[in-house]
């Protein structure tokens, strides 16, 4: 099971996080800075893998973590999900980001949190991993993304009738 | 309808040349990203945060925001909260947003609400009704936000409301829909396995779902449930076998394919299964040879994905019932892995050799020169993992270069958790396989001075009990203890500031036991020493009491010392300290009372202690009459003294604000521990072991130390090097530790490496089987214990064993009592061994009647009837091979039939008739069953049996007596035995007296051995019943045991053998700790506590019955020997 996903930048900053299992708010804020206080020392050219850590680590857990310019996707796991399996589970969810936001950056991960998270829930359910197939993901989030669009289309329609109304109304008003 | 007019502004901003205030709130957002990024101190930010947040709660508390701003202030407050801001008030409000947006808004509230509420957020109620109504909803978005709220965040007694509805789901027609409906059951399961049990033949429905996605995600509900019994979905293997093949054949749409791999994910589930499902089981091994074979072959591409594969293949096939053709492609496998200059690659090949290693040795020999450069690669978590592989590898002759290698990397590493995790194995294979004394003591030194008071409480208990215990021979224990003393007055001399308050406590406490034995050094230099330490400021106050004590055993002579010393302290604030330096002071005045009361170098077993205190009896009594708080039980003060140093294992206890004086006060309220003045009158060994129940948590005698169970207890061959010269100075140790150790040097860098390897992997040569691998038997470890009977069920000649236990019979009555040696083989001796049993160790009886007693009458509600397991101790001792046919059970009684029981076996034979038994297992009773056949043509008259145990309460029931048996027929007579004191084997003996011919009686004497296993009922509580059945019992025992590791949860796997083996009820299973119960009969129950500690199970028995614990403690050792 996953137990934890965390986005952060090469300073510590968190860009997102999300915790499958429950942990005090403080508890959270601390295994983003043990994490990453963990996670950026090592060099570029070691594992991905990393035991230890007291707080998320315990001897179950393991972060699998990659580092993509200047952002460290980390997911931790307990000892039931294979450690290259999650590895490339990480890749997924980069590229599927990058398709969703075409050429994704930090900042787009900042200015649309909600999507991230959206797009990470159809990837994984409660801990579990959901689907791990781009294109399925992709299907399912820009479904979505149509009803966010016909929701505007609608409401173009009645801002329309709505501005003669609007206009109406000024008019008498002004009468 | 200016609502609609205001969404409708906040949706289209640039429609409008006015910036209207909506416009300016989405932009809120992003102007409070850029200030946040420009900022560059931490304080700036949360002021800035503060700011945003009170600004969000005018917001959300005006009337005048519409949803479409909701959503905005949505995502900023979950923004804040990522940060980690509170922002609990804007909880509700996401809340209210998922229950009355639109779904654009739906969806954020759902967002915001399984980001900020837990499990057991009470706001979580208000969302139920949305849910409900969302998961009706035609709309597939909704159900889809719907069913993932559900799985991440609704609790346990919430799920009956939206179960129905979910499991509808199972059969929508969308296959999103499905997938997510049986990932939300999955999540019920592991929340609430009860609940979800009447939908087990719905999660076979999804299993064989046309849409692979659903299949796939049904997987991770199977994984868990085979995880848990494998054995019940054996017939599931033909479909996972077939699943596979499907996948490997390219079956699935292209979708699937991850890097023209087909379904990774999902080959990496199924090997999973396949492999839970082969272990230890040929026949369903057999059927996945196959896939097996084409899955390695298959997984050749050059991806990282189907190394992944690859790594789960060669797990599963090492994991399952071996096949050689297999194992030798696997082994090749794991060489690839090793091999490859990808880390992640040569990470996993190291975990897998750490994994495979126990199978076969020869593997790591193959690697080593690889294994050597991983030593000292530079990345920590490669070194950390050849680390564990090294430990697994280790044996008395490479343990000094691999210990040497552990310190050297613990030396350098400061995570925490692996210091913890690493130290203690240095420690256990320190304890293990030391070659000899001196470097034993210096790498427990090393140890405790970098694990430092990180370390589990018990290594440094473990350690004081070796030296405490001793092993067999006198002069080598008193070496060790020499040498202990002689290196810490060294390490004393040194600075002492900078060593951890565990190693001060150690140092304290072997000063003051054998400082004696180092008659070179003067007194007063040892009390100088220690004396100093007191002074030092950063001596925690636990320490000096540990200090304090170690002075009160150096013996006398040194007076002015002392009392200087007491007086100084008799103003301590430290009521602790201050009763010791009374102590102090008394005991320094009066050497004959000192001597009465630590008497010096008694050996440990020949301190007989009186655990029930009987002598203090009239004491209490008198003392209760006059008003005194009752006793409180050595369990619970141990506990308070202990609580601010070690990790509190005991989950069930309320938790009190506990420190040393709140402790100091309590001892006074208890009436036994009045401290010297009363005690003195009592029993002297009691009293010292009291000096040493304030700082020592060796309790008494019973010592059973180590984490063994598997070191073969060998009758020294050769005894180890025993040199005369154990008081050799470290200086020469180090240059012993060098001349092993090779140099670098770098002009000769690879002859270097080519030694290291030699000296590391020396004893792990061809030819060398499983047994090399730390359970070597070249050299006898060094630190043998004590022959312990029980722990011979490990291996070992019986022969041996028995002249072992001869050579000790002076051991304490206690002893033989609890672990009575009883060669396995020899049921004869069992009974001679008997003969000095005590009849019972407690002289309050009494009182302890009368808790059964209760305890029975409390707990006979909560027996279950039947759904014991028919178990088959495998204890009765039979000198016949069982030869009768089993189906003389069809001859029980109807009122017994549905009664557990054993097998039926032979007791014995003559001409004419033949004896079985068979035991059935009541509550109350353990029935012994006596099949009589005639197995002459003729009637035999007036058969009388006649039934004795010295041990046991027998009464026959019925049928004992019989004037005639018929030609060829069967009489079944049988036994109520009842069993009050546990006794490990109890033997019976009997007579069959009758007639072939008048007048002419003939009799046949026939016997049998029961275990205690046999008078074990499982005793069903809840955990709440149990906790304070806890803490009202007063006899424990502490003891680790083996941990099955073979199967995934070594806890769940170890208590299922135990439950099985023993009858036991298992309570509950928390993370690694778990709880089960179990009574004598319907007599005296019996609490075990386990947790996992490391590799070892830490059990921890308590009972009202002062031996109960033991003689359980001994059965499960057994039980898991014969695993």
């Amino acid at each position: 099971m996953i137990k934890a996903i965390l986005i952060f930048n090469n300073h510590g900053k968190p860009r997102m996080s999300k915790f499958y299992e429950h942990y005090t708010e403080d508890t959270e804020q601390q295994i983003i800075r043990e994490t990453f206080h963990l996670v950026s020392k090592r060099d570029e050219n070691v594992c991905n893998f990393l035991e230890g850590g007291l707080l998320i680590g315990g001897s179950e857990n393991k972060l699998i973590y990659r580092h993509y310019a200047t952002l460290y996707f980390v997911f931790c796991v307990d000892s039931s999900e294979s450690e290259l399996g999650i590895l490339d589970l990480i890749q997924v969810f980069v590229e599927t980001l990058d398709k969703c936001f075409e050429n994704v950056c930090e900042l787009d991960l900042i200015f649309h949190l909600d999507k991230v998270h959206n797009i990470l829930a159809e990837m994984v359910m409660g801990g579990m991993v959901l689907e791990t197939n781009m294109s399925e993901i992709i299907t399912q989030v820009e479904a979505q993304g149509k009803m966010e669009k016909s929701e505007t289309l609608t409401l173009l329609f009645i801002c329309q009738s709505m501005r003669q109304s609007q206009a109406s109304r000024f008019s008498s008003k002004i009468s | 309808m200016s609502d609609v007019v205001e969404k409708t502004l906040t949706a289209l901003p640039g429609l409008f040349e006015s910036q209207t205030g909506a416009a300016k709130i989405t932009n809120r957002l992003r102007q409070l990203i850029k200030s946040i990024t420009e900022l560059t101190s931490k304080h700036e930010e949360e002021n800035l945060i503060k700011r945003e947040l009170s600004a969000i709660k005018e917001q959300v508390s005006s009337p005048n925001t519409t949803m479409k701003q909701m959503r905005e202030i949505m995502v900023r407050a979950m923004y804040c909260e990522m940060l980690g801001y509170d922002a609990s008030f804007t909880y509700i409000h996401a809340i209210k947003l998922a229950q009355q947006g639109g779904v654009l808004e739906k969806r954020v509230g759902y967002l915001a609400v399984s980001l900020f509420l837990n499990e057991g957020h009470e706001l979580l109620l208000l969302l139920v009704n949305t849910v409900l109504k969302d998961l009706q909803s035609t709309n597939l978005i909704e159900v889809c936000m719907a069913l993932t709220v559900v799985a991440q965040v609704f609790p346990k007694d919430m799920i009956p409301a939206v179960l129905p509805l979910v499991e509808d789901k199972l059969s929508h027609p969308k296959e999103i829909i499905r997938r997510k409906a049986v990932l939300a059951l999955y999540k019920f399961y592991l929340i609430a396995p009860n609940q979800v049990q009447h939908i087990h033949a719905k999660f076979c429905k999804a299993l064989s779902d046309k849409d692979p996605g659903v299949m796939a995600s049904s997987l991770h509900i199977y994984l868990q449930l085979i995880r848990e019994s494998p054995d019940s979905y054996k017939d599931l293997t033909g479909s996972f076998v077939t699943i596979l093949k499907q996948v490997l054949g390219g079956k699935l749409p292209v979708d699937f394919n991850y890097h023209s791999v087909p379904a990774p994910w999902l080959q990496i589930q199924l090997l999973r299964i396949l492999s839970l499902l082969g272990k230890e089981d040929q026949s369903t091994s057999e059927l996945m040879y196959e896939v097996l074979d084409e899955s390695l072959r298959r997984a050749e591409m050059n991806h990282n994905i189907t190394y992944a594969i690859l790594y789960e293949c060669v797990k599963a096939v090492y994991t399952i019932h071996p096949k050689a053709e297999l194992l030798e492609k696997a082994a090749r496998c794991i060489g690839n892995f090793v091999l490859s200059p990808k880390i992640n690659l040569k990470y996993l090949g190291l975990k897998a050799l750490t994994y495979v290693v126990q199978h076969d040795a020869k593997l790591a020999l193959q690697h080593q020169m690889t294994i050597i450069e991983c030593l000292d690669h530079s990345d920590f978590t490669i070194k950390r993992e050849t680390l564990e592989l090294l430990f697994r590898i280790t044996n008395a002759q490479n343990v000094t270069v691999i210990v040497e290698k552990m310190l050297d990397f613990l030396r350098s590493c400061n995570d925490e958790h692996t210091i913890i995790h690493l130290i203690g194995k240095v420690a256990e294979l320190a304890e293990k396989f030391a070659p000899d004394n001196s470097w034993f003591i210096q790498t427990m030194n090393d140890v405790f001075s970098i694990g430092g008071d990180l370390l589990q409480q018990d290594v440094p208990n473990n350690f004081l009990r070796l030296l405490a215990e001793g092993s067999e021979s006198k002069e080598e224990d008193d070496q060790l203890r020499l040498y202990a003393v002689e290196s810490y007055l060294t390490v004393l001399k040194g600075h002492t500031s900078h060593l951890p308050q565990c190693f001060l406590q150690v140092m304290s406490w072997v000063l003051g036991e054998y400082a004696h034995l180092q008659e070179s050094v003067d007194r007063r230099e040892v009390i100088r020493l220690l004396t100093q330490l007191l002074d030092q400021r950063s001596v925690s106050s636990e320490t000096r009491v540990w200090i304090l004590s170690a002075l009160t055993k150096i013996p006398e002579g040194q007076t002015d010392l002392i009392l200087d010393l007491a007086e100084s302290l008799s103003s301590s604030q430290d009521t602790v300290l201050r009763q010791q330096a009374q102590e102090l002071r008394h005991l320094s005045q009066d050497s004959q009372l000192r001597e009465w009361v630590l008497p010096r170098g008694a050996p440990w077993d020949g301190i007989e202690v009186d655990s029930s205190l009987s002598f203090l009896d009239g004491f209490v009594s008198e003392a209760l009459a006059a008003g005194a708080a009752p006793y409180k039980p050595p369990h619970q003060r141990q506990e308070e003294l202990c609580e601010d140093r070690a990790l509190n294992l005991e989950p069930y206890s309320f938790s009190l604000p506990v420190s040393l004086s709140s402790c100091s006060i309590t001892d006074r309220q208890s009436p036994t521990l009045l401290s010297v003045s009363s005690g003195l009158s009592g029993n002297s060994a009691e009293l010292s072991q009291k000096a040493g129940s304030s700082t020592l948590i060796l309790e008494g005698v019973k010592r059973v130390w180590g984490k063994d169970g598997y070191l073969p207890q060998k009758e020294a061959t050769a005894p180890p090097v025993d040199e005369p010269s154990a008081a050799v100075q470290p200086a020469s140790q180090q240059e012993a530790a060098e001349r092993i150790e090779p140099r670098p040097e770098p002009s000769t860098q690879n002859q270097d490496k080519q030694q290291l390897a030699s000296s590391l992997f020396v004893g792990l040569g061809v030819g060398s089987s499983v047994s090399l691998l730390g359970k070597s038997e070249a050299p006898p470890p060094r630190f043998r214990k004590k022959p312990r009977p029980h722990e011979s069920s490990s291996s070992s000649g019986t022969s041996k064993r028995s002249s072992d236990s001869s050579s000790h019979s002076s051991r304490n009555t206690t002893d033989s009592f609890l672990y009575g040696s009883f060669p396995e083989e020899e049921p004869a001796t069992s009974i001679s061994t008997f003969d000095h049993t005590p009849k019972s160790t407690t002289a309050n009886g009494l009182s302890q009647n009368k808790d059964t007693k209760e305890d029975r009458h409390a707990n006979t509600s909560q027996i279950l009837g039947g759904d014991m397991v028919i178990v088959r101790p495998s204890t009765i001792q039979d000198k016949h091979p069982p030869s009768v046919s089993s189906d003389l059970t069809a001859l029980l009684p109807a009122d017994l039939k549905d009664l557990p029981h054993s097998d039926v076996i032979s007791l014995t034979s003559d001409p004419s008739l033949s004896l079985s038994s068979c035991r059935l297992f009541r509550d109350e009773a353990l029935l012994l069953v006596i099949f009589i056949s005639n197995c002459t043509e003729t009637v035999i008259k007036d058969v009388a049996v006649q039934l004795t145990c010295e041990e046991l309460k027998t009464a026959s029931l019925r049928g004992n007596v019989m004037d005639c048996l018929e030609a060829r027929s069967t009489s079944v007579c049988h036994y109520a035995l009842l069993m009050d004191d546990p006794h490990t084997n109890v033997s019976l003996t009997g007579t069959v007296s009758y007639q072939t011919q008048p007048g002419h009686t003939n009799t046949l004497p026939f016997s049998g051995t029961l275990s205690t296993a046999d008078f074990i009922r499982p005793l069903v509580v809840t955990t709440e019943e149990y906790g304070k059945l806890w803490l009202s019992l007063s006899h424990d025992v502490k003891q680790n045991l083996k941990l099955l590791t073979d199967a995934g949860d070594p806890l769940r796997t170890t208590l299922n053998a135990l439950k099985d083996a023993l009858q036991l009820h298992v309570v509950d299973i928390i993370g690694s700790e778990g709880i089960v119960a179990c009574r004598l009969l319907s007599g005296a129950p019996c609490l075990l506590h386990c947790r996992v500690n490391g590799a070892a199970l830490a059990m921890w028995l308590r009972s009202p019955h002062p031996a109960l614990p033991d003689f359980i403690l001994y059965h499960c050792q057994r039980a898991l020997a014969h695993h």
